[in-house]
């Protein structure tokens, strides 16, 4: 009786949560790979049948504008950059917060801020920011740079920088945060035996610095690269859905215009899966690589 | 030589003041952007002067946001649909993140690895679908909708973070409680689950920032004004930058506020919960 209790127990405390999962994830899941398969459309969404392979043919082949392969750029483009901004920029800083310097942890509060602002608000904020007669962007590059006003939301290149930006704003606190967590896990004195030795600052950091920080940062570095791919809040809302002319969406914005403002449901599901299957692959590398999961579970 | 080596430290002292300057300003000069349109008067919305506190300085625009606008609505709105979904977020994953921590029973590799992988879900793939399963529940412009569907990015997470913590706290204890008479669920409940409160803190506020700060989903659930949360209401001010940008700065920093002094309190928790929950697994 006691030994069956025993067994049983963990099922039970699982129970709830598996049961709203499968409810709201795996259920969902399922329909969608369903879905991809169908020609679901807002003309057809109670006579909708399974139609095989064409939506998946329509999301290599078909020429959209712009096409699969122009937003698959963008968004490794946008991934990598921004994921490389955030930790340069977040391991400088924590390597100044480190130091012994008065007044660190006014500068810790401070620099935290932007992580901690609700997202919508730092990207409604940032695109008003870059209006072009009254944001404050061309204002300082007008009146205090004597630099030229830049049309920072009507042409596709600017606009795409300008969402990048925001961007970065947005995510450095994160690396630095974790970063200095790692700092301070190494110990002085390997910087004490480097200084006997009469290592240069920049031995020091190659060193010493950088193969420390390395495992405090890698799985930080996953999740930022899986929250960046995703991020649909900040290139939604700075670029009011895409403008100008659905130039400057990621895969996941373009997904979300696919499926809410053209109705294109089976198409929808279809490049949801191609955009899951190339995020599976690519943290699955990344993570084998780096072995941030070695004892995962 | 002494010397020399002061100097040196003093000059890598100043550049470190002067990084952390610039990026601090940069860090703050957004905030405070909006906090100086908040304050414009209404005629002055506009303008091309970059001084922070707006000459005439009004709260105008605050009085507006309480009296004149459904701001308190939707506030309540975002309020009863954020504490549902960190309630049930926070409670199941208590319960199921220590089954998978303590016990090895069939199943197990899988539940986690199912976990994981649902991190990786582009954040529209699961909209889709749910969204046709709403309509054709009847659940679209209902508050039920959005809590089904921020659970969904709510739990897993919440189940992974609650399984790394579990896993540092030793099972000596729950042994000694069990000696002393304690069932398993007891143990669990009086013992380990007290000493996981920081835990439970960073889950609770993980799930509560998931619904307080989201907008795509809810823009396509909630149709009705009245139904509307924080965040859709605020995306109307900003769409009608002219007129209602004032409206738009107040409401984001008294939405904001009570978030910011939350996450400043708890950010080291929050950063230890992280770096444990994917380093240890």
């Amino acid at each position: 009786m006691l030994e069956r209790n025993r067994k049983l127990f963990p099922y039970i405390l699982i129970l709830p949560a598996a049961l709203v999962m499968l409810g709201v994830v795996f259920y969902p899941f399922v329909y969608n790979i369903v879905l991809s398969f169908s020609n679901m459309s807002l003309r057809n969404f109670r006579e909708w049948q399974v139609i095989g392979f064409d939506q998946y043919i329509r999301v290599f082949f078909e020429p959209t504008e712009p096409s699969f392969y122009v937003v698959f750029i963008k968004t490794m483009i946008w991934t990598v950059v921004n994921v490389t901004f955030h930790v340069i920029i977040g391991v400088m800083l924590a390597m100044m917060l480190n130091r012994q310097i008065k007044g660190k942890s006014i500068f810790r509060t401070l620099l935290i801020l932007p992580w901690a602002i609700p997202q919508y608000i730092v990207a409604l904020t940032w695109r008003g920011m870059y209006n072009y007669e009254y944001g404050a962007i061309n204002l300082i590059l007008t009146q205090y740079l004597n630099l030229p006003a830049v049309e920072w939301l009507r042409s596709p290149t600017e606009a795409f920088i300008a969402v990048i930006i925001t961007n970065i704003w947005l995510g450095f606190p994160f690396m630095m945060v974790i970063a200095l967590g790692g700092l301070q896990s190494i110990s002085n004195e390997f910087y004490e035996a480097a200084d006997i030795d009469g290592a240069s600052a920049w031995q020091k950091f190659k060193n010493i610095t950088v193969p420390l920080l390395k495992p405090v940062m890698i799985p930080a570095v996953t999740l930022g690269i899986i929250w960046t791919f995703n991020n649909i809040n900040v290139i939604w809302l700075v670029t009011n859905g895409g403008e100008p002319a659905d130039q400057t969406h990621i895969l996941v914005s373009y997904v979300y215009r696919a499926a809410f403002g053209l109705y294109r449901y089976g198409y929808a599901a279809a490049l949801s899966m191609v955009i899951f299957f190339i995020l599976l692959i690519f943290s699955l590398t990344f993570m084998k690589r780096s072995q941030a999961t070695k004892s995962a579970y | 030589m002494a010397n020399n080596a002061k100097i040196k430290k003093r000059i890598a002292d100043g550049v470190a003041y002067l990084i952390l300057i610039i990026f601090t300003i940069i860090a703050i000069y957004p905030i405070l952007q909006v906090l100086s349109i908040s304050l414009r008067p209404g005629d002055r919305l506009l303008t091309t002067s970059l001084a922070i506190i707006p000459e005439d300085a009004t709260l105008a625009a605050y009085k507006e946001l309480f009296s004149g606008r459904p701001f308190l609505l939707w506030m309540r709105n975002s309020i009863l649909v954020s504490f549902v979904v960190t309630a049930t977020g926070v409670a199941l994953a208590a319960m199921a993140g220590y089954a998978f921590s303590r016990f090895r029973f069939k199943g197990r590799n899988i539940g986690l690895l199912s976990v994981l992988v649902t991190q990786m879900f582009p954040a529209t793939m699961l909209l889709l679908p749910m969204y046709i399963m709403l309509v054709k529940l009847g659940l679209i412009n209902t508050f039920l909708g959005v809590i089904i569907i921020y659970s969904s990015t709510a739990l897993p997470f919440c189940i992974w973070m609650m399984k790394g913590y579990y896993d540092t706290i030793s099972p000596s204890l729950e042994e000694a409680a069990r000696i002393d008479g304690c069932t398993q669920f007891a143990a669990f409940y009086k013992v380990v689950l007290p000493l996981a409160a920081p835990a439970l803190v960073i889950v609770a506020l993980f799930s509560f920032m998931t619904s307080w700060a989201e907008y795509i989903v809810a823009a396509q659930v909630l149709q009705d004004t009245h139904l509307w949360t924080l965040p859709v209401g605020l995306q109307t001010f900003q769409a009608n930058m002219s007129t209602e940008w004032g409206l738009y700065a107040a409401a984001s920093l008294i939405v904001s506020i009570p978030v910011v002094i939350l996450f400043l309190v708890l950010s080291k928790f929050l950063v230890s919960g992280l770096t444990l929950g994917s380093v240890k697994g």
